[in-house]
């Protein structure tokens, strides 16, 4: 995303490309769609994480680390990546937790929790999602109700990434109507994940049900009622790995598609020789150099902590979430038939946009963030 | 359609600038120039600095706005000192715009006499041209306009039939040209004409500079579907141009014209450090607000969601169109892109704004239609019956995509029946004659 990477992220971007070329290519990625559980072997993750997916948003003090200061903005290198090559993995959810540890999560909780993830040996979910809503900062509404030194929470999240294979998750829940993060095991008494259906072949997703799960004063993260920060905190840097994620996809796209129309003639002519065709890809070229511009600036704003990047994450997500599938469609119609079938790879990114473009925060939502932030009041429908 | 309006050069802009070592920095130049402004410069009450150049029609105030810049220092601060610039880097630029917003500034003069002409003259002149003109520009006593386009034909801008025959140690020139924005007020023009047709088009082409108020050299508004007479034609009877008015080398102003294009493309999409102020023709930067929240508010529609979804895509199409706009020049800087790739944000801005205008008269509903006088709602709806105007001037966004895809894609060339065959062989449209 940014045109002037330095050259230790150079060398990190390329590593982790290498990597992925060489262990998952989209014929890889196909074969464990349906012979593994998770959508990848454990060994895979572990190999990543030694290459640093899971330690970007980790301070050095607790093991992390990031390779040009900005880990956030090194971490957009690898999901850019893994959007190129529709990649399987936990890469969202797990850095999510990682941040949430490392920024707002006790000595204690940060010891047990953290050397796991950054080895890749565990894996962790965010619950933020209520049932049937895409992810919204304001939209939590599992209760978790204070019960003597403890807490005990009730309800059902909406799907989350990962949420079978994770060893605990991170739970958006209020108290007292006020927002308040929870660590909760997966092998805790009363917590059980059910299976949710997903688009995208290989990142699974799963309900997780709380059925008076009772929580310990320590489980909390950060403060009771403290959570509106954290989870705002949180959502920025998910939208931003979405962000990165399907500028990775439709670059990639983009470029196989403008081969394609070289290669293939019709009237004694390559596709690339119509001028019909040309100005198409010139628009295609225009909004993807834009979704690379905006899910730059983002992901500046986000990791630099700056005022703003509430509405920057926001901008990117509305742009590229309504930008990414229609140049993926467009795609599909330059290829003809051919882009319809199964055993052709477009299908695999169209699955991967779509679950960017529609998890945390949809694009008609971001822009009623933007909305409010425009001084506009509070919608009739909210 | 062919591809004569593309490609840039990359030459170095400006010049040399102050050495980093003695430089002010950027903290302090910013404090010393917000100081200055609020000692020197009138506060904007209501209006922004683009409603504002809209009633100065012959450029009266801005030239005395620009004196005031001038003798304080702060005009051009990205030109070289040597022509009375400030040799500054563009952050200063930057830093300046973003001190100047509540200022009454002289935008009118940005574009095209700072950020397209000026430019262009640092870029060719010779010594002597440069020091004629530039240090008169920059105290706003020289406006400049382009004399490009002609009536026989917009797009394949190499074709064109205005004249300029050389006799002794004049050139004359005759025919006519078109689109030029002000050009009753402005003093000087860059004019492109054919010295030679005898040679393919782009080989026998010439870049003049020419004094607009002369006899020979009639000037006419046009009036435009909005009202407006911003737009002139000029018609040229045999006028005298000295050879010493050449701007860079006599058949190669088509190098010089392809330069004056980047320029045009990166000041039209927002991105030239040559100009100075903010217009804040859509928002009052800073502040947020905007002028589809004041019309949604006027509609009684702020709690509707269609709207609220409307003008939060309209606020994000600006920012993300800034956004492109740093990128590529940054990616232009670094090498990532070519000059070609300033056709991005120029087709970014004019089908950005085709949508604000379609978004606007949504939000404006019956009142872009029918309304108070002088109400906002009214106004919107002649404003729609411009918006193609900046996906047709400087090249139209249909020139843009034949750039982008046959420069930036690398995709096949649209023939061209004139390429490689000399001028006069060629089938061409007349240049017009002056109507009497």
């Amino acid at each position: 995303m940014d045109v002037d990477l330095t050259d230790d992220q150079e060398l990190f971007r390329e590593t982790t490309a290498n990597f992925l070329d060489r262990t998952c290519p989209v014929s890889t990625v196909r074969e464990w769609s349906e012979k593994e559980p998770a959508g990848f072997p454990d060994a895979w993750w572990q190999q990543g994480a030694a290459l640093g997916w899971t330690s970007l948003l980790v301070s050095e003090a607790d093991g992390g680390g990031s390779v040009s200061g900005h880990g956030l903005l090194d971490l957009t290198l690898v999901a850019e990546g893994m959007g190129r090559r529709v990649s399987p993995g936990p890469l969202l959810p797990t850095n999510v937790v990682a941040a949430a540890l490392s920024d707002y999560g006790t000595a204690a909780q940060r010891a047990r929790h953290l050397p796991k993830i950054l080895s890749g040996e565990a894996i962790a979910t965010w619950c933020l999602a209520e049932v049937g809503f895409s992810g919204l900062p304001q939209a939590v509404t599992l209760e978790a109700r204070p019960d003597g030194d403890g807490f005990v929470l009730s309800g059902r999240k909406g799907a989350a990434q990962a949420a079978a294979e994770s060893d605990f998750f991170v739970v958006a829940a209020l108290v007292g109507g006020e927002p308040t993060q929870f660590l909760v095991d997966a092998d805790a008494p009363g917590v059980t994940v059910a299976p949710a259906e997903a688009l995208d072949l290989t990142h699974r997703f799963g309900f997780v049900e709380f059925d008076r799960v009772v929580v310990a004063p320590d489980a909390v993260l950060g403060s009771v009622g403290g959570g509106a920060g954290q989870i705002e905190r949180l959502f920025e840097l998910a939208v931003t790995l979405q962000c990165a994620s399907m500028v990775g996809a439709i670059d990639r796209i983009l470029g196989l598609t403008l081969e394609y129309s070289f290669d293939r003639y019709s009237f004694g002519r390559p596709l690339a020789s119509y001028q019909a065709l040309k100005h198409r890809f010139a628009d295609l070229k225009l909004w993807t150099e834009a979704s690379l511009a905006t899910a730059g600036a983002a992901a500046h704003a986000v990791d630099g902590r700056s005022e703003k990047a509430y509405e920057l994450v926001s901008v990117a997500k509305s742009y590229i979430g309504d930008h990414a599938p229609a140049i993926l469609q467009d795609c599909v119609q330059l290829h003809g038939g051919i882009g319809v079938t199964w055993d052709h790879d477009l299908h695999l990114f169209i699955r991967r946009v779509v679950e960017d473009r529609s998890l945390f925060g949809t694009p008609e939502e971001h822009r009623e963030r933007i909305a409010l932030l425009m001084g506009l009041e509070e919608s009739d429908g909210n | 359609m062919g591809t004569e309006h593309a490609g840039a050069g990359d030459r170095a802009g400006a010049g040399d600038r102050t050495g980093a070592d003695d430089r002010e920095d950027i903290e302090s130049f910013r404090a010393r120039a917000r100081a200055w402004l609020a000692a020197n410069m009138p506060l904007l009450k209501g209006q922004n600095n683009f409603q504002l150049m809209l009633e100065d029609e012959m450029g009266t105030r801005a030239r005395e706005l620009q004196r005031i810049l001038f003798d304080g220092g702060f005009a051009g601060l990205y030109f070289p000192k040597e022509y009375g610039g400030q040799g500054l880097p563009a952050e200063y630029q930057a830093a300046f715009n973003q001190e100047s917003a509540p200022y009454e500034m002289p935008v009118l003069l940005n574009v095209p006499t700072f950020a397209i002409l000026a430019a262009t003259l640092l870029d060719f002149g010779t010594e002597a041209q440069k020091q004629a003109h530039i240090p008169k520009i920059l105290s706003g006593e020289e406006m400049w306009v382009q004399f490009l386009s002609e009536p026989s034909g917009g797009s394949d801008l190499a074709g064109l039939v205005t004249r300029a025959t050389p006799d002794g140690d004049v050139f004359i020139l005759n025919g006519s040209k078109i689109w030029s924005s002000g050009a009753f007020r402005s003093d000087y023009a860059l004019c492109l004409a054919r010295t030679d047709w005898h040679v393919p088009k782009h080989r026998g082409l010439t870049c003049f500079i020419v004094k607009i108020h002369q006899p020979g050299i009639e000037v006419q508004q046009i009036k435009m579907v909005n009202g407006v007479n911003e737009f002139c034609q000029e018609f040229f009877d045999d006028v005298a141009i000295p050879a010493a008015d050449v701007l860079g080398e006599v058949n190669d102003g088509w190098t010089v014209a392809t330069r004056l294009l980047y320029h045009e493309r990166e000041a039209v999409a927002g991105g030239s450090p040559f100009s100075s102020g903010l217009s804040g023709m859509h928002s009052d930067h800073g502040s947020g607000r905007d002028e589809l929240v004041e019309l949604a508010r006027a509609a009684g529609r702020t709690r509707d969601p269609v709207a609220r979804q409307l003008v939060a895509e309209s606020r994000a199409n600006d920012l993300v169109g800034s956004q492109l706009i740093r990128r590529v020049a940054q990616g232009i800087a670094s090498g990532v892109f070519t000059g070609p790739a300033g056709s991005l944000p120029r087709l970014y801005a004019a089908t950005s704004n085709e949508r604000r205008q379609d978004i606007t008269l949504s939000l404006a509903g019956a009142g872009a239609a029918v309304g108070e006088e002088g109400s906002l709602a009214g106004q919107k709806g002649v404003y729609f019956l411009m918006r193609q105007g900046g996906s047709l001037g400087g090249g139209s966004n249909e020139m843009q995509r034949n750039i982008i895809s046959e420069r930036l894609l690398g995709m096949p060339r649209e023939y061209a029946a004139d390429r490689d065959r000399p001028f006069d062989e060629v089938r061409h449209n007349a240049s017009p004659s002056r109507p009497r």
